[in-house]
């Protein structure tokens, strides 16, 4: 047996849970992550005990893959103040899916800037929820080099999430091609 | 979110589950790493010890566990550590993940062909 991750980040309300329910074989599972205000390296007990400790909520849905592989889908805030978290909890996923409403692109400058830091290979999907920017215009507002994949879907549809996947699938298969030639 | 934060609800809880460690060592487990139980549950052992072990009678990843326990991935870490030393879980760690930092092709064509048929 062997997981893989995939990690679904995005604003508040953009839909990053209901992405993760439509292609989930289970219905999405939350838990938290203890956040202190240094974030690492805190080694003194009494400050779990203090007002320097939050907890940072996310959900995660299951899809088995196969008989020996089991990918697990994380939906998490995307906001500059939880990455502490997320550098930790998704070390080593296969990539990023960055779900954006277009209403408030700039939730997503963030979690952009920090998947290009990372080198985490990362896809942009838009959930529709009123017509809005071309994907061209989405492209251009997000600053995104021509190479990533920009699609539009809609969270709640299972066939929509799952192309959202296999976009990412497929992107991450072309960066590994390019890097062997 | 229907649940408390951590900071609303009794704050020695965790610290008590604990026993007041903060840290895990973080490279023995991953998010996602497989936990498997190697014995039963026995008389007078830490409940969340307990269940952890009945939880994981079938392979279960470490954020799973932390959903059901209702407790934070790095208590969870903390807990599991403590049975691992003891010899009652065996882990199975993510392997996808290349030296290199890449997914190994093998890997994303059987995930890609396995979307497909979802």
């Amino acid at each position: 047996m062997d997981a893989l991750k995939i990690v679904v980040v995005g604003g508040f309300g953009v839909g990053k849970t209901t992405l993760v329910g439509s292609v989930s074989e289970i219905r999405p599972l939350s838990t938290e992550e203890v956040m202190t205000q240094a974030s690492v390296g805190v080694d003194d007990a009494s400050r779990v005990r203090g007002k320097s400790t939050t907890t940072v909520a996310f959900d995660f849905g299951r899809i088995t893959l196969d008989a020996s592989r089991v990918l697990y889908l994380f939906g998490a805030p995307g906001q500059q103040r939880f990455w502490f978290v997320w550098d930790q909890l998704f070390a080593g996923s296969l990539g990023a899916v960055v779900l954006v409403d277009t209403r408030r692109m700039e939730d997503s400058w963030y979690s952009i800037d920090r998947l290009e830091h990372h080198r985490m290979p990362f896809v942009v999907a838009v959930n529709r929820f009123t017509d809005g920017p071309s994907l061209e215009a989405v492209r251009e507002a997000l600053a995104l080099a021509p190479d990533v994949p920009l699609i539009d879907c809609d969270a709640r549809k299972r066939s929509s999430g799952k192309h959202v996947l296999i976009t990412l699938v497929e992107h991450l298969t072309r960066l590994h091609e390019g890097s062997t030639q | 979110m229907s649940r408390r934060s951590v900071d609303r609800e009794d704050p020695d809880r965790l610290y008590t589950v604990t026993g007041g460690r903060t840290r895990a060592d973080e490279t023995a487990f991953d998010s996602v790493s497989l936990i498997v139980g190697e014995c039963e549950p026995t008389p007078g052992m830490q409940s969340e010890h307990a269940k952890i072990l009945q939880l994981a009678r079938r392979p279960m990843a470490v954020v799973e566990i932390s959903a059901e326990l209702r407790l934070p991935v790095s208590v969870v870490k903390i807990l599991l550590r403590d049975l691992l030393d003891t010899n009652r879980i065996t882990v199975r760690h993510p392997s996808a993940i290349t030296r290199a930092g890449r997914p190994d092709p093998e890997t994303l064509k059987q995930v890609l062909l396995a979307l497909h048929d979802l």
